[in-house]
């Protein structure tokens, strides 16, 4: 290589080979046991300064690595001092392309995919993709199922809430929100651990019911649980809804009125804080949701504080919901009675783990051929599903989760589209902060409560 | 010369106009030249071939699948929507040939649009005061693959919040010219979809105001999820670590 190919040399005209390197005035060096050490040091700071700030218009880069932005969310940010003129959202930091490789699983696979999406509320991502396949299919969850589902679907809700608390607060500063709020929430992973197996991630809820019913005791630990609840909730209360400083920062800011919710399409709580009661398990009941006594909070404020409010509001009415599940509840099959649908394996606890039954395997392996056959069928092509396309919404605890599911007729979705809350509201960002500070685009985050999985997918 | 009466089952007799209706009804939509495909052929029980297959369902052959075009009545609401829709499109001046195919299919409705009335059909339907469509909930790119004719489909789900009512609106569109006009006037919201539609499909929706990536690299080549893309195996970053991408792995289906 000649010395005019370095673009360096180009550029600046320094000599970069080996024999230039000491021939740079600028940088002192000195010797070290870890090799040379230079030390670059001038530049006046007050010159520095008045290049950035020539006028007061400043571009910002917040994100995506922040800890205030909810996850891997990057705002750009064009400020006139502290106030916001212009803010632009974006993503995609954390697309994984699940849309995509649901393409390439079975039906009964897509449960573990989806569940991945939002995090924070697994459970209602497999109820909404499994509710649209159920659809798909025309088939009917039994009783038990369905009640059970939305017991699983109450208890995630109260966990999303509380980490809506725990983070939120957290970004404006609160960190005892933070611990409190993961505390809480921690209870929550513990009785979901003890009642599908998994704190998180949990493909619990399978295209056709469940993955197997709950254990004996559950009924206990979910009334010692709702005990519990009925002790901590009051203290956020105490802690923060009569707090001056939670109060001033959230009070005013984020302001989104009803017109503004449905040309930017958000729902959940942001659209129940301007006003509308427009709670999908009460306009469109689903899974037996229309069984339940529970109010749909709102609030005519549009602002931070009332999607505090209502968030803390909605935990109370999904321990509500869980008590009437508890006495609705009656033994029963938790899966559809069509052998071609549900996992044919009894699933069973043994000696190293769980696994399918030993009665299964010595069935399949030992008495019957066909058995064998139409297990290996089931796990490995899966059922077929007949064609067509369903758009099947529920409410996740950030609004209108829909699931778009279209088939061909094979074992496989030929397109899974997920219409995610987060992703939606996101959108209203700019809407809910440009012409504020700086620091209320924070809460307007936070009232937002996006999950990146979800939004990138 | 006396009024010449109809023959009962005779020529001009009702019996022989039935056919068609006995009203002339001027909006209804036209019925499609060819129907929408939706799905590919399949062939064989598990798209194998050239194994010693000696059981015969190799032979087996099963079309795509096309969405039926729906009779009247639709059943549910849909009718009382179906009039009122379509006196509200007449009303705007839309023609009734915008509307190409109706299906009804597991208790929703769909209506087939032609792409150059969508934004005025979004327009009246979110304006009319008899239909109130206020949310647009999504909008979705789909693909069904390489064989089939108009591949790219593009979905929109509307929502009306005054009746509680959710109908879907596709455009089917040749990859070859794939455009749509954008909705983004009609629903702001849709500006975040229409771009993931065509960052993962490359739908153009034209009218957009800034029609660029949003999930995938601004500079990727190609629409991830098209039929043709295929999934993983795409060199990334990872220097020397190339996995099979699965769909090239073995599989039963």
């Amino acid at each position: 290589m000649t010395t005019s190919d370095r673009i360096a040399e180009k550029s600046t005209g320094t000599d970069t080979t080996p024999e230039g390197s000491d021939s740079a005035p600028y940088a002192e060096s000195r010797e070290t046991t870890e090799g040379r050490v230079y030390m670059v040091s001038g530049g006046d700071w007050d010159d520095v300064l008045s290049d950035a700030t020539h006028d007061e218009r400043m571009v910002i880069n917040m994100g995506p690595q922040h800890p205030s932005t909810h996850g891997v969310l990057r705002l750009v940010l064009e400020m006139e001092g502290e106030t916001v003129t212009q803010l632009r959202s974006v993503i995609g930091y954390l697309h994984t392309g699940i849309e995509k490789n649901c393409e390439y699983r079975t039906w009964t696979q897509g449960v573990t995919f989806v569940t991945r999406m939002d995090y924070l509320a697994p459970l209602s991502n497999e109820m909404g993709y499994c509710l649209a396949v159920e659809k798909l299919l025309g088939v009917e969850v039994p009783r038990r199922a369905q009640l059970l589902r939305v017991l699983l679907l109450e208890i995630n809700r109260i966990a999303s809430h509380f980490v809506y608390i725990a983070t939120g607060g957290m970004e404006l500063g609160a960190t005892t929100a933070m611990t409190l709020g993961f505390r809480e929430r921690e209870e929550v992973l513990h009785l979901l651990e003890y009642l599908t197996g998994l704190r998180m991630n949990h493909a619990f809820i399978r295209p056709g019911g469940l993955a197997q019913d709950m254990p004996d005791d559950f009924e206990e630990v979910v009334t010692e649980f709702c005990k519990v609840m009925d002790e901590r909730l009051p203290l956020y209360d105490k802690m923060f809804t009569g707090q001056p400083i939670w109060r001033n920062r959230l009070k005013g800011v984020g302001y989104l009125p009803v017109d503004a919710c449905l040309a930017l399409g958000v729902t959940g709580p942001v659209l129940r804080s301007a006003g509308i009661p427009w709670d999908l398990r009460k306009v469109e009941p689903y899974s037996c949701y229309d069984e339940f006594e529970f109010d749909v909070p709102t609030s005519n404020e549009a602002d931070c504080w009332a999607r505090y409010l209502l968030r803390v509001e909605e935990m109370h009415q999904s321990l509500r919901i869980i008590r009437q599940v508890l006495k609705k509840l009656e033994p029963g099959p938790v899966m559809v009675e069509d052998k071609k649908i549900a996992w044919p394996a009894q699933l069973s606890i043994s000696s190293d783990g769980m696994g399918n039954s030993l009665e299964h395997v010595r069935k399949i392996m030992g008495q019957s051929m066909e058995s064998l056959i139409h297990h290996f069928k089931l796990v490995t092509e899966g059922f077929s599903v007949p064609p067509g396309q369903v758009y099947v919404p529920v409410e996740s605890p950030r609004g209108e989760l829909g699931y778009h599911l279209v088939s061909d007729g094979g074992t496989r979705p030929m397109r899974v589209h997920v219409r995610e809350p987060s992703f939606v509201n996101l959108q209203a960002m700019p809407a809910m902060s440009e012409g504020g500070l700086v620091a209320d685009v924070i809460a307007a985050i936070a009232s937002i409560d996006p999950v990146m999985g979800g939004v990138d997918r | 010369m006396p009024e010449e009466k109809p023959e009962p089952g005779g020529e001009q007799s009702s019996a022989e106009r039935a056919e068609t209706g006995l009203e002339p009804r001027g909006s209804e939509p036209a019925q499609p030249a060819e129907p929408v495909v939706a799905g590919r052929e399949r062939k064989g029980m598990f798209g194998v071939s050239g194994t010693g297959d000696t059981s015969g369902y190799g032979g087996l052959r099963l079309p795509a699948y096309s969405p039926p075009p729906a009779e009247r009545p639709y059943g549910g609401w849909f009718d009382d929507f179906a009039d009122e829709f379509y006196a509200a499109m007449s009303d705007n001046g839309i023609p009734a040939e915008a509307i190409q195919q109706v299906t009804v299919d597991r208790g929703e409705i769909t209506f087939y649009v032609d792409r150059e009335h969508l934004v005025a059909i979004c327009r009246t339907l979110r304006n009319d005061a008899g239909l109130r469509f206020e949310l647009c909930s999504s909008v979705s790119g789909v693909d069904y693959g390489e064989d089939v004719p108009q591949r790219l489909h593009s979905v929109y789900h509307l929502t009306s919040l005054t009746y509680r009512r959710r109908i879907r609106l596709e455009v089917t569109l040749d990859i070859e010219d794939a455009h749509v006009p954008s909705i983004v006037d009609v629903y702001p919201t849709a500006d975040w979809h229409e771009r993931e539609a065509y960052d993962m499909f490359g739908i153009v929706y034209d009218g957009h105001p800034a029609l660029t990536r949003i999930l995938m690299p601004d500079d990727w080549d190609g629409f991830p999820q098209r039929k043709d893309y295929p999934l993983g195996g795409i060199p990334v970053e990872y220097k020397g670590a190339e996995i099979p991408p699965p769909d090239t792995r073995r599989s039963y289906s």
